[in-house]
């Protein structure tokens, strides 16, 4: 039960954190925004990576697949992130 | 029992860090992207963090997942045209998702003994999970035009999707308390795969902003819950990061459409029920040929160009950088004004003008653009239409009544860039396309434009 209670302490606190870091964003960049959020939350990697390495093959399927698509998030996502933010740029006017 | 890793659980620290910096470089462009190179050492931290952390036994499924994960996200990344980024984002939702409901299912059926104490974490995390993945493969379809992208409704549908609602949370309630009945479970997942389905259905392709925000959001809840079923602070940190970000982004959406969220999701959306009497009430309108613009055009000083998604239907947005820069050359100041829901994502217009090289400090904001609206001597209007409409300021009885829009009107000149006179999304009469200082220029956006910068490379 203390440990329920230390997560929900963390969700809060990054709850906040996002809230005051997201609200600065510009909304000129909200599309990369969004993008880029959802590599990050690609991270469910790191879980889906457990099941499709452990020696149980039901997990290693589900963990299969679970590691493909978040991997493709994540690889994805912070790619074309990147391509997005390449363009804009700010010209050079006299 | 469970003795902390606190390799593992140092790198999952600096990952967040790292995360919450990079998000903060989205401030500006300037720092953006210095920004996401934080966020993705980050994740190849945590990925390599939890590969060395001694859990791993086998090896060729996870080296096969990610080697097929990376090759189709980098096709997708470098091939994808900027004019597909709405459905890549919608899509990008789903697999995130479906990465939370399999890690969930997993957990369930495999480490069952312990899936019984987070029945909480563990129903919250397939059940947002799965309908995510449903919703976000609707609304991809719509965008890409798989399924039509009109709402499709049908009596007694809101009683269907409130009881559907209600009816997994039943299920859920009583796996918390009777966590072994997996046919329960299951069920409980097939249901929300068709919430996701009924929800997204009924919404039309102008509130896409919003459904993307919100399907945002729910991936993001997916992966924090994933973080307490499988007690993991790392995933709850970033799943909370990206929950945030999709409730603002819907909070802004909503606010520039004027509506709730039970509106979007619940509200006779897109079918609205006008009186059609008044619509075809013949009223003078004027009409501009390309010289007429271009006249107008050469005296002004000031011009402000208010792009919608007829733009990026037209895929127009480079030729609209020429008349741009055509019109710069000869000393006239332009700006773009961007209203929040323009198009069919948040941003959707400022990628794509990115992507035709306009500035990105020409790109306003329709509240930093509104006060000096009166000094534009010249507003072009291109494939905008209900976010211009004034009427969402003074008609009482017009469906968009509140909404906040892009004045428009008060520039000296309005030049409107439309197909024909067809209502738009929302089908609202535009009392703009009346007004004495309104000046017509039908034709497709494009091939309009191209002609008008012919004119400008003319002389």
């Amino acid at each position: 039960m203390t440990n329920l209670v230390e997560l929900l302490y963390i969700l809060i606190l990054a709850g906040f954190v996002g809230f005051e870091v997201i609200k600065r964003v510009t909304p000129t960049l909200h599309t990369p925004l969004m993008s880029a959020t959802n590599a990050i939350s690609g991270i469910s990697l790191v879980g889906s990576l457990v099941a499709a390495g452990s020696d149980h093959f039901t997990s290693q399927m589900l963990g299969f697949v679970a590691v493909t698509a978040a991997t493709i998030n994540v690889v994805g996502g912070f790619l074309i992130t990147e391509r997005m933010l390449k363009m804009f740029k700010r010209k050079e006017r006299k | 029992m469970e003795v902390l890793n606190y390799p593992l659980e140092i790198t999952y620290i600096v990952a967040s860090i790292l995360f919450i910096l990079g998000l903060k470089g989205l401030s500006h462009p300037e720092s953006a992207r210095r920004g996401m190179h934080f966020a993705e050492i980050g994740m190849l931290l945590a990925v390599v963090g939890t590969l060395l952390s001694g859990e791993i036994v086998s090896w060729e499924w996870i080296l096969s997942g990610i080697v097929i994960g990376s090759v189709i996200g980098t096709l997708m990344a470098v091939f994808m045209p900027m004019t597909a980024m709405p459905q890549r984002i919608a899509i990008s939702h789903a697999f995130g998702a479906l990465a939370a409901v399999l890690v969930g299912i997993n957990e369930y059926v495999v480490h069952t003994e312990k899936a019984y104490g987070i029945m909480p974490a563990l129903g919250f995390e397939v059940l947002f999970g799965a309908l995510t993945v449903t919703g976000s493969l609707m609304a991809f379809g719509k965008l890409q035009g798989i399924i039509p992208s009109a709402p499709i409704t049908y009596k007694g549908q809101n009683i269907v999707n409130i009881g559907l609602f209600f009816l997994v949370l039943g299920m859920f309630v009583y796996l918390i308390f009777f966590p072994f009945d997996a046919a329960i479970f299951f069920t409980m997942i097939t249901i929300s795969f068709l919430i996701g389905i009924f929800i997204v259905m009924p919404i039309g392709g102008a509130d896409m902003p919003v459904v993307l925000s919100l399907m945002n959001s729910y991936a993001g809840l997916a992966a924090a819950a994933t973080g307490f079923a499988i007690n993991n602070k790392v995933l709850i940190i970033a799943g909370s990061l990206d929950g945030s970000s999709g409730f603002i982004l819907s909070i802004i959406m909503s606010k520039a459409m004027n509506r709730s969220f039970a509106n979007v999701l619940f509200g006779a959306v897109g079918s609205p029920q006008v009186d059609t009497s008044k619509l075809h009430e013949e009223r003078p309108i004027n009409r501009f040929t390309v010289e007429d613009t271009k006249f107008v055009l050469e005296q002004a000083d000031r011009v402000v160009i208010v792009p919608g998604y007829g733009m990026a239907v037209a895929q127009a947005q480079h030729t609209v950088r020429e008349l741009s820069d055509a019109l710069e050359k000869r000393g006239v100041k332009v700006d773009f004004a961007i209203h929040p829901v323009a198009g069919r994502m948040p941003g959707h217009m400022n990628v794509l003008l990115a992507e035709a090289n306009v500035s990105y400090d020409q790109l306003l904001e329709m509240e930093v653009i509104n006060p000096t609206m009166d000094t534009a001597d010249v507003c072009i209007v291109i494939g905008a239409n209900d976010v211009v409409n004034p009427a969402a300021r003074t008609e009482k009885s017009s469906p968009i009544y509140g909404m906040p829009i892009i004045d428009v009107d008060k520039a000296k000149t309005v030049i409107v860039m439309k197909r024909s006179m067809a209502t738009g999304f929302a089908g609202i009469e535009n009392p703009l396309f009346y007004e004495s200082n309104t000046k017509m220029l039908f034709g497709d956006a494009k091939n309009v434009l191209q002609e008008l910068v012919a004119e400008f490379k003319k002389n």
